[in-house]
């Protein structure tokens, strides 16, 4: 197997490179003096300790919730059940700043800026991994398990509690430190919801970079961020990797539903779906209503904007912004996607842990990646400022470990012996690499491709360091709306979120299509 | 000059632990059965003729020139597995045809299987013995300088084996393939073979 040696290097470089250029440039940047003495100022800690304790509350909200809507769609039979899982796992792929805007048309006034609203928001987003991550590993779970501890005299309590709870502890911790690191790095959300006078170190990263423009500052926030994310990411994958070999493939059928427990179970899963569906709603609501009535005004204001000043743009333009920015960053992310989940199966099989490395990405937020670039463009080799391609680039840095995570399953699943029949039957390693797993990771490829496309039109975190001024994504004139006063400004904001979610949703559906027809 | 295939002095090792060792044996044309019990190394030997594993030393050749720095794709040698190992998105007949440039010889090989009409057919929906003939076509396809069976029939129930194992044989002779078949039934061994040799006979550090 010499020869797949070579082909092995190759994207494991490719990958490492782009993938690790935004982290090591924060590193570089981070470790100086000037950088972490923003460390020793105590307003530093009070960021810390709030983005703590807002991913510590959220994480904990959305396990709770998540919990019993699990049981009920992987273990008891359940009407709608496609639907349902529909419903509470798209929020997950949702723009971050519609998702922020949309809970701010849903929540009473009062509510704007606290905690709370900050919490519900990250619950929204996070409750379908945890049904994800979980529910995968419990609808395995082999079922004559749990009759035969009934037999052996316990309740069906105790055999939750010593039987299946034990058995799932390991997915259990496992999606509670993914939904911590991503709350704990959450950007769109907090810039939306939250209030300026309790800044996450996310936030604050952006307010030092851009309105104090005190980049070393910025760069040791991004570094201590950093820290954090890899201690998370190593410890979740530890724990996954525990998951993974306690799995014993067996399929248990849906029961019915026949306690009053499993009824519970059974209603609070469709009442979390039904409170999925709400903000969405109130949000293409808000964006119909105009002073007391119905109205397309806000659409109208987008499409043709009448404020004067040179920062308004129109919808039009700032649409095709939008998609040529996520045309290329999807093929990008998806050329690196694919690469990186070449690299990883190729490095694993030959018993090489590459994977930590490779799926810190994943982990590194997108302000990092977005200010990693940054620093790249100001203090590179050459002045790239307002270089075309990098906000695509960005978008595809945030994207590729998504679509890495989403193929490489199916690579491992691939008989490597297939490669072997393939070269003994005449074809070079290129084309049989393309006659085997080209073919079989195709119709994942188009999912993942849709699903690159979508994350990289709603990006916020990353292109919100590298756009310029005058040609905005929809995501950042949402933003840049929101942060003017007048209900004006927020119609339109309204307006152009429900035409993001559209064209998001155009997406998907289209190659989710493409995806069954492969 | 020596005819065909020569195994020259062949060493492998994987992580420490020697798997083959000066391990000799010549094919001439004619189908040699190779006998040994699991684990022995046979389907070592077999990976590195065909050229999806590289030996640590020794040399193979054919017809006196040297096959160890041809590539896999390049060597002319098939290999069928103990399964199928059919592509799951490719039908039938294009698993066949893989191999091959033009196709028309896809209704002569199912024939030669006896699956004619079987084209179109989805690999999965193929029983086990359906699958493992097929298998064989493909191999057989693009005219191989040398076929090597890998234990074809392990998977197989004992009335398919012997169908199969007096059906390989035909298929073979008929083509004129020269063929290595590996497997650790004595009497499968001498239904399909012209010559039966034993594996640990092949290596000189095992016999002394």
């Amino acid at each position: 197997m010499i020869r797949s040696r070579g082909l092995a290097i190759a994207p494991v470089g490719v990958v490492a490179l782009f993938l690790l250029i935004p982290v090591v440039a924060v590193l570089i940047a981070g470790i100086r003096p000037e950088s972490l003495e923003i460390l020793l100022e105590s307003r530093t800690w009070r960021v810390v300790g709030f983005t703590t304790l807002q991913a510590l509350l959220s994480t904990v909200v959305s396990v709770a919730l998540a919990l019993p809507a699990t049981y009920a769609l992987h273990r008891l039979r359940l009407r709608m059940r496609r639907l349902t899982l529909a419903v509470l796992t798209v929020p997950f792929v949702l723009p971050t700043v519609v998702v922020g805007l949309a809970f701010r048309a849903l929540l009473p006034e009062s509510l704007n800026g606290t905690l709370t609203a900050i919490i519900l928001a990250h619950a929204f987003f996070n409750v379908g991994l945890v049904i994800r991550v979980v529910g995968g590993v419990w609808s395995r779970l082999d079922g004559r398990m749990q009759d035969a501890a009934r037999t052996l005299g316990l309740s069906s309590f105790n055999v939750f509690r010593r039987v299946t709870l034990p058995y799932l502890r390991p997915a259990i911790l496992a999606s509670t430190a993914l939904v911590a690191m991503f709350t704990f790095t959450s950007f769109g959300v907090i810039m939306v919801l939250g209030s300026p006078a309790q800044p996450t170190i996310e936030v604050e990263i952006y307010r030092r970079t851009t309105q104090i423009l005190d980049i070393s500052a910025a760069a040791g926030l991004a570094l201590l961020q950093l820290v954090v994310v890899v201690v998370a990411l190593i410890w979740s994958a530890a724990l996954q990797r525990r998951t993974v070999m306690r799995m014993r493939q067996s399929s248990t059928p849906a029961l019915p539903a026949i306690s009053a427990v499993d009824r519970l179970c059974v209603y609070w899963t469709y009442l979390l779906a039904l409170a999925l569906a709400l903000p969405v709603l109130a949000l293409t609501l808000r964006s119909f209503r105009a002073g007391n009535q119905w109205s397309l005004q806000w659409y109208q204001q987008i499409a043709a904007p009448s404020g004067g000043t040179t920062r308004d743009i129109g919808a039009f333009s700032i649409v095709t912004t939008s998609l040529r920015y996520a045309v290329l960053a999807t093929i990008l992310a998806v050329v690196l996607g694919v690469l990186g989940a070449m690299a990883v199966q190729l490095a694993t099989r030959r018993g090489v842990t590459l994977e930590a490395t490779l799926l810190l990405p994943l982990g590194v937020s997108a302000v990092t990646i977005g200010f990693g670039l940054l620093l790249v463009s100001i203090r590179g080799p050459v002045d790239l400022r307002g270089w075309t391609f990098l906000v695509p680039l960005g978008q595809a840095l945030v994207a590729a470990p998504l679509v890495m995570m989403l193929l490489l399953p199916i690579l491992r699943s691939i008989d490597p012996r297939l490669r072997y029949v393939a070269a003994t039957l005449g074809s070079p390693p290129l084309k049989a690499w393309w006659a085997v797993d080209g073919r079989l990771i195709g119709r994942a490829t188009v999912g993942a491709a849709g699903l690159a496309c979508a994350v990289s039109l709603g990006e916020f975190g990353a292109t919100a360091f590298l756009a310029r001024v005058d040609e905005p994504t929809i995501p950042l004139q949402i933003v840049r709306l929101l942060g003017r006063p007048g209900e004006a400004n927020f119609g339109s904001a309204t307006a152009l979120a429900v035409v993001l979610l559209a064209i998001t949703a155009v997406v998907l559906i289209t190659t989710e299509r493409g995806r069954t027809q492969w | 000059m020596v005819n065909g295939l020569e195994v020259i002095d062949l060493g492998v090792t994987y992580e420490g632990e020697t798997l083959l060792s000066h391990l000799t044996v010549g094919v001439g044309d004619e189908i040699v059965a190779l006998l040994g019990p699991s684990g022995s190394g046979k389907s070592t030997l077999l990976r590195c003729i065909a050229g999806v594993q590289q030996p640590d030393s020794g040399r193979i050749t054919w017809n006196d020139t040297d096959l160890l720095a041809v590539p896999a794709h390049q060597r002319g040698i098939g290999l069928v597995f103990q399964d199928p190992l059919l592509f799951p998105h490719l039908s039938v007949g294009r698993n066949i045809a893989f191999g091959i440039k033009d196709s028309s010889r896809v209704t002569e090989l199912l024939a030669l299987i006896r699956l004619p009409g079987y084209a179109d057919r989805k690999p999965e929906t193929l029983s086990g013995g359906e699958a493992q003939r097929v298998a064989l076509a493909r191999a057989l396809a693009p005219r191989p300088r040398m076929l090597l069976l890998d234990e074809p029939f392990g998977a197989l129930d004992t009335d398919l084996r012997r169908t199969l194992t007096t059906e390989v044989r035909e298929l073979l002779k008929s083509t004129h393939t020269p063929a290595i078949h590996v497997t650790h039934d004595e009497d499968e061994a001498h239904a399909i073979a012209d010559r039966v040799v034993y594996l640990a006979d092949l290596q000189r550090s095992s016999r002394s």
